[in-house]
């Protein structure tokens, strides 16, 4: 026990850039999304990810934004296990045709007011698969999309801005 | 190179001749290609599992009116792709997953997109055909566009027969394809008497991109691209698989600068992925120490990739003929520091997990893997060195550059879910060894070769161990440069059904620290 306590406290918070001021843009950014979403949902946004057919490379980077270093809850963002929790259904993939019904039952269970982010190539244009007799190609084909984030994968940076600009086209 | 049969080829050739089965020896390349007739594939099965050898992937291809159906084994590092063919328009096969369990869902997979019928099948119910396409239309056919002919809205695979169970207090639970948490989308059906497991049926399939019928077509450098992304976090693995068997089938050699720094992607891909593992296990029994002490150094280890490689995943460094990236003597120095200032941090973390007994009462004897099991289903990569499964290509089948020294590979037979974390903590270690020593032996020199196009109908095989495991690629070449056929056998495909295993008697909350110390790729299992 006295190991672990002694490396939570010589690890210190990494999380940027309260200690490290190098990626001070990703700060910046941060504060600006929380303002925003002051306005709209009370200091809170909570998003459900959905994998629609991704490689699983966009949920690497996605569960980065969870890491100490971007730590995105700090910003009022956070991760739920329910669309029926959600405000935001964060999706991924080019829509494979076998998850297409469970998509549409994800955003139906999604209560209003709900925003589509499309994240990374595969769910912003159709990427590397395209549209084909196994997929819908970019979720756009499928559901009402208000904003996509390219990227192979899209950088944790890239997805934050992405938040950004979701909030910046609400207003 | 020049490939001669290893001993036990040829006292296995014996032994086919006398119990009747002919074998057509038509090369001894780094797998020898065998041909036999279609009425003699089961029985050469079970001449197979007698004789010790693993059955490691499975496959068709249809040429006009008929269809090749390979199976590839091994034994020792040595290699045998199985080969025979059958006539359209009633295209059948004994089947050899009576013999193999392995063999069962790759077999299922080459009915639903062939139409082949494998006779005897012990589970003749579709895998990856949900409903995005017609029963007795089969996407892998060559009359089958790559449109196809889809609904508007494809409709729920809902009457899948899963196994059930009946009794007082028997309960069923469905979970997925949508997961609770930012994981890959699947299927499983439980059913519990309490908290405890008594079965557990995955249904997978809901991330089939049709990848093998948009390969058909493509250029190498497109091929490249497309493996690169059968399983975003393999990328550098699938990717190496795909470009050493175009590079096979087109009989080209890559700069020994470029192996080695393939070597190097791969040995990145293998810490940055197990380190993640690692802390996701921990996550799963509510450890949040760990989980936040290893995502922090999995971001920084990417952190170094994105800056000395380009891309934080290291997608499309790998290419044909080479690589598209370079380790300076400056990026090398670099590598260096970051491996002893992880290997610092390991030696701070793990005492600290080791001597936990929370941590203990979770990780030890759960989600147990008998050795005999894991040979059973051909359990591969960590997962089957947790289990006893001493097989690692990087050893036992050395290509350019682990062919230039030794990789030693930790095996235990423990068979738990602590098993499996130490092992990948120990396969971190050999990594971080290997990354050095290739830096160390580092000549100046090309990074990629000049492509040269091979002939129509050209094949090759690629097979390199991907951080989860053994990938097999298979490639075949048509005219003007494209790909008539290409098939990437994910280690996964031979993990998932040992998931199966593992959980029974196991409690229903535990199920997700059982899934994650597998970890098991949907996306290269569903392809």
């Amino acid at each position: 026990m006295l190991r672990l306590f002694k490396k939570i406290l010589t690890t210190g918070v990494v999380t940027e850039p309260a200690k490290a001021p190098r990626d001070e843009e990703l700060e910046q950014l941060g504060i600006e999304i929380k303002k925003h979403i002051d306005r709209k949902f009370a200091g809170s946004i909570a998003i459900r990810e959905v994998d629609a057919g991704s490689c699983n490379g966009c949920e690497l980077e996605i569960h980065a934004l969870n890491n100490p270093f971007h730590d995105i809850e700090r910003f009022g963002i956070h991760f739920v296990a329910s669309p029926r929790h959600a405000d935001v259904l964060l999706v991924t993939g080019p829509v494979s045709r076998h998850m297409q019904t469970a998509l549409l039952r994800t955003y139906e269970a999604t209560p209003n007011p709900k925003w589509v982010i499309a994240a990374g190539d595969c769910a912003a244009c159709g990427g590397e698969f395209g549209v084909s007799y196994a997929c819908c190609g970019a979720v756009s084909n499928v559901i009402p999309v208000d904003m996509a984030i390219p990227g192979c994968p899209p950088t944790p940076l890239a997805l934050m801005q992405g938040l950004l600009g979701l909030m910046r086209s609400q207003k | 190179m020049s490939y001669s049969n290893s001993s036990w080829k040829v006292d296995f050739l014996k032994r086919a001749n006398e119990a009747g089965i002919t074998v057509e020896q038509i090369h001894n390349g780094p797998a020898s290609l065998w041909q036999i007739v279609g009425s003699d594939w089961q029985r050469f099965a079970e001449l197979a599992l007698q004789q010790n050898l693993r059955w490691a992937a499975g496959w068709a291809e249809q040429h006009q009116e008929w269809f090749l159906i390979n199976a590839c084994f091994e034994r020792e590092g040595r290699y045998v792709l199985l080969r025979t063919r059958v006539h359209n328009p009633k295209p059948e096969l004994p089947s050899q997953a009576t013999v193999y369990p392995a063999a069962s869902r790759s077999e299922r997979h080459t009915q639903d997109m062939f139409g082949l019928n494998f006779v005897g099948h012990p589970d003749n119910r579709p895998w990856t055909r949900h409903k995005a396409w017609p029963k007795n239309s089969y996407p892998l056919r060559k009359d089958f566009p790559v449109q196809g002919e889809p609904e508007a809205v494809t409709p729920p695979d809902k009457d899948y027969p899963f196994v059930k169970a009946y009794g007082a207090g028997v309960y069923e639970i469905p979970v997925g394809p949508v997961h609770a948490g930012i994981i890959e989308p699947g299927h499983f059906r439980f059913q519990a008497v309490g908290e405890t497991i008594l079965n557990l049926e995955e249904r997978l399939g809901y991330v089939h991109k049709g990848i093998e019928k948009i390969a058909e077509g493509r250029t190498p450098e497109q091929l490249a691209r497309l493996a690169g992304r059968v399983s975003g976090d393999t990328t550098v693995g699938h990717c190496w698989a795909a470009c050493m068997a175009m590079e096979q089938a087109a009989d080209l050699s890559i700069p020994p600068r470029a192996a080695l720094i393939r070597g190097i992607l791969a040995e990145r891909e293998r810490v940055a992925n197990h380190l993640g593992d690692m802390g996701a296990i921990c996550n799963d029994v509510g450890f949040a120490f760990a989980q936040m002490q290893f995502t922090r150094l999995r971001e920084l280890w990417l952190r170094c990739n994105a800056q000395l490689f380009g891309h934080r995943l290291l997608m499309d460094r790998i290419v044909p003929g080479g690589v598209a990236c370079d380790v300076s003597g400056q990026a090398g120095i670099a590598i260096k520091r970051g491996i002893a200032q992880l290997k610092v941090e390991l030696r701070e973390i793990l005492p600290a997990l080791d001597l936990n007994s929370s941590l203990e009462d979770r990780l030890y004897t759960a989600g147990f893997l008998s050795e005999d099991t894991a040979a059973a289903f051909g359990a591969l990569g960590f997962v089957g060195r947790a289990s006893g499964q001493d097989f690692d290509v990087r050893r036992d089948a050395p290509y350019a550059p682990y062919d230039r020294l030794t990789v030693k590979v930790p095996v235990e037979t423990q068979g738990d879910i602590a098993s499996r974390f130490w092992v990948r903590h120990k396969e971190i270690n050999v990594a971080l060894k290997l990354i050095g020593e290739f830096i160390d032996l580092l000549p100046p020199g090309d990074l990629r070769s000049d492509w040269k196009m091979p002939a129509a109908g050209r094949e090759g095989l690629g097979i390199v161990e991907g951080w989860r495991g053994e990938i097999i690629t298979y490639v075949r070449f048509d005219a003007g440069n494209t790909i008539a056929r290409f098939y990437p056998r994910d280690p996964s495909l031979l993990n998932w059904p040992v998931l199966e295993k593992l959980v029974l008697d196991n409690i229903v909350p535990d199920f997700p620290v059982c899934n994650k110390s597998v970890n098991g790729s949907y996306s290269g299992n569903d392809l």
